[in-house]
């Protein structure tokens, strides 16, 4: 993991004492709400429906034991005694006083960890692979070029007012888990023809109202140029993109309007004037930081096929939850382990602070003392001895983190919605709540296979809903909440937006409708097929008629 | 409202002319876009020095060639969440290469005067009862910094590995 130096230290000190005097000021009514309003959302500050929330910047979703430790000592002292894992790898604290934030950024500050821009119109929080550097199928190490941009961003003097929100996301697998076509810009790594390794560099994905796949704004650029690169595509931004309507104010609308090619050139005739200036990254730095995401020291081990295959078959569980909730490793003798955060019950994401400790004790006994935030609300050991699968098992089992469901229908992104968000349209955790109660059993949920619900409770669309294999919108029709389906969407290298299946539906009709759409799936699947797989394969009809039948499809809202 | 020029507390010499007024016979003055563009030839023969008001949405690609001719282009903030300006400093400075003063001027609050000066911005016009004090505290907020810019501060980066005296 990244370790602060004395420079980043110092930084981060001196931003949580000028946080302090703006909230002296602002209690103290130097400062007026409007004025005050952006200088906390650059620290994390929002103000929901029912109290302050905190977001806390969890960096492309790395995270140290003790930081876990000192996340759960936070959720006792100043909230009510549990945080929430959210879609941008960072954790909410929904109950915090306003007056008690400045303490709680030194707090945290103190295990090297800030909330600086996680929310804001500036450069938000850099997210990535959840896997990074243990991933099999990984072509390279995106952590060290986050860290990177984690830097470039912090308190950046020209774009700290941009026109809207910005979301940067890195992969290093050609299998991309962050999702980086919907996000402002896409960061891809890859070999050139050369067989040299750079990024493709994706510009104006996003979800929201109007959500848009992102567009290759070049094929290749150097590592040592990337921050120059990004710099380009902010300035063109921050000076072209739109500052008349906040809902047409992100980079995804102005490359839009301008187009790609219109855009590509004024980023290119940008960066001819900057990439040989001082963000060229030295390769000193490059290295620095390099030394900082060194491989552990990893055991010399064999694949233990045979074990395993021995404590499955007396195991069933363990057998189920090997199969869904772990993922092959780079080295051999070692998993990647996902703690799947879906219990019934309990909202998608949500952690109390005595679980949070037991998780950190277990990343130290199991996985080199680190714990990775998902995209999708879950965390993984990225680094786990084979040999210690069966026994981690038990202890996560016990934690209710076991459930085998991983990527299934049970493991689905939801927003906090009407339930405590001052945006949202509709309450989407009962409905999460709903679609679990509904498929509770683990062999029903194997036997559908991969199917990714995503549930927003607004167009924001903070739950991904056009990007779930399933996507769900809550919205506001008269002072009623309904549910919009959309399926077909996808978020991974072959990013697709959801389509509309129809009209909206009432809370109590929409885990009737999952079911349908499922049978429906299961009566047309090929060998093989994954929902997504059949629907791209047999389109939108045939789950509209098992929703809808002969309903008047206009009629329903 | 007050004007902090390298740090202290100023006179403002520039007149500033509105739209349609007659221009003073002599003395320095700040005058609008259009007004520079409708009398550039009267502008140019005067003996003091003439300052150019941008809007948020002016570019400073407009005076690109003129700039020879002007001490001073205000920039200004409509709102202090328009943040096109300081993209603009940054490019008079570093792509332009102007020398002359660089005015932030509108909505300008003592929390973003720090960033102003980072990206090439020297004076400062706003509302304070005590003007100097909140641009000291302002200035004294932060010592280290990730990003080049146009102040020339040395980054993090750049101490780490390669520090200059």
């Amino acid at each position: 993991m990244y370790r602060y130096d004395e420079f980043d230290q110092k930084l981060i000190a001196e931003r949580v004492k000028q946080f302090d005097r703006q909230v002296t000021r602002r209690l103290a009514g130097e400062l007026t709400e409007d004025q005050f309003k952006p200088l906390r959302l650059m620290n994390g500050l929002y103000l929901q429906l029912h109290a302050y929330m905190l977001r806390v910047n969890v960096p492309y979703g790395t995270l140290g034991s003790k930081q876990m430790r000192r996340f759960a000592e936070i959720a006792r002292k100043y909230d009510r005694g549990y945080g929430h894992f959210t879609t941008r790898q960072n954790i909410q604290y929904n109950w915090v006083k306003l007056e008690d934030t400045p303490q709680i950024l030194k707090d945290l500050a103190e295990v090297e960890v800030t909330a600086i821009q996680s929310s804001g119109n500036c450069v938000r929080n850099i997210t990535s692979d959840q896997y990074a550097g243990s991933a099999k199928d990984e072509l390279a190490d995106p952590r060290m070029y986050c860290e990177l941009l984690r830097q470039y961003s912090v308190l950046h003097p020209e774009f700290s007012y941009l026109p809207r929100k910005f979301k940067i996301a890195v992969t290093g697998s050609p299998n991309d888990r962050a999702a980086v076509a919907v996000h402002d810009i896409g960061l891809r790594m890859h070999l050139n023809e050369a067989g040299a390794l750079g990024f493709e560099v994706l510009v104006g994905g996003g979800l929201g109202r109007l959500p848009y796949i992102g567009h290759t704004i070049r094929d290749w650029i150097e590592p040592e140029h990337i921050l120059s690169y990004v710099e380009a595509i902010l300035r063109v931004y921050n000076m072209h993109g739109r500052r008349d309507n906040i809902h047409k104010a992100r980079i995804k609308i102005i490359v839009a309007q301008m187009g790609i090619d219109k855009y590509r050139e004024l980023v290119e005739a940008e960066w001819e004037r900057i990439k040989d200036g001082p963000l060229q990254v030295p390769d000193e730095e490059i290295e620095r930081i390099e030394n900082y995401f060194a491989p552990p020291q990893y055991d010399a081990l064999e694949d233990e096929t045979e074990l395993l295959l021995a404590q499955s078959a007396d195991n069933a569980g363990f057998d189920r939850w090997q199969k869904s909730n772990t993922v092959e490793h780079k080295v051999s003798g070692y998993r990647i382990v996902n703690l799947t955060l879906k219990a019934i019950g309990l909202p998608p994401g949500d952690m109390d602070a005595d679980t949070m400790d037991a998780v950190a004790d277990l990343a130290d006994r199991y996985s080199f003392g680190e714990i990775r935030v998902s995209h999708r609300q879950n965390l993984s050991f990225v680094d786990v001895r084979q040999r210690d699968l069966l026994e981690l098992w038990k202890a996560l089992d016990e934690l209710k983190l076991a459930r085998p469901v991983l990527d299934a229908v049970s493991d689905m992104i939801c927003c906090p919605g009407l339930d405590y968000c001052a945006l949202a349209n509709a309450r989407s955790i009962p409905i999460a709540d709903d679609i679990n109660r509904r498929f509770v059993d683990i062999d029903e949920l194997a036997d559908i296979g991969e199917l990714k619900i995503n549930i927003s409770g607004c167009m924001n669309a903070c739950g991904h809903h056009h990007v779930g294999h399933i996507g769900i919108l809550g919205v506001d029709k008269r002072g009623e909440e309904f549910f919009q389906l959309t399926l077909g969407g996808s978020s991974d290298q072959n990013a697709s937006l959801g389509d509309r299946l129809g009209p909206g539906l009432p809370q109590a009709d929409v885990p009737d409708a999952i079911a349908a759409i499922i049978d429906r799936y299961k009566s047309l699947r090929e060998q093989g097929e994954r929902f997504l797989d059949t629907y791209r394969r047999v389109g939108i009809e045939p789950f509209k008629d098992a929703v809808y039948g002969d309903k008047d499809r206009k009629a329903v809202a | 409202m007050a004007l902090i020029k390298h740090g202290n507390l100023v006179e403002d010499l520039f007149t500033a002319v509105g739209d349609g007024d007659e221009l003073p016979s002599k003395g320095a003055v700040l005058v609008s876009l259009e007004c520079w563009q409708d009398n550039r030839a009267a502008l140019l023969e005067r003996a003091d020095a003439v300052g150019v008001r941008l809007h948020s949405d002016q570019s400073p690609e407009l005076i690109e060639d003129d700039l020879k001719h002007i001490s001073l282009v205000a920039l200004e903030f409509p709102a202090f969440r328009d943040g096109r300006a300081y993209s603009y400093a940054r490019m008079l400075r570093e792509r332009f290469g102007f020398k002359g003063e660089v005015r932030a001027v509108g909505d300008v609050l003592m929390e973003q005067l720090h960033f102003m000066l980072r990206t090439g911005f020297d004076a400062f016009e706003f509302e304070s009862d005590d003007p100097v004090r909140q641009f000291e505290t302002a200035m004294a907020d932060f010592s280290v910094w990730y990003q080049p810019s146009s102040d020339g501060k040395q980054t993090a980066t750049q101490l780490r590995h390669f520090p200059r005296r």
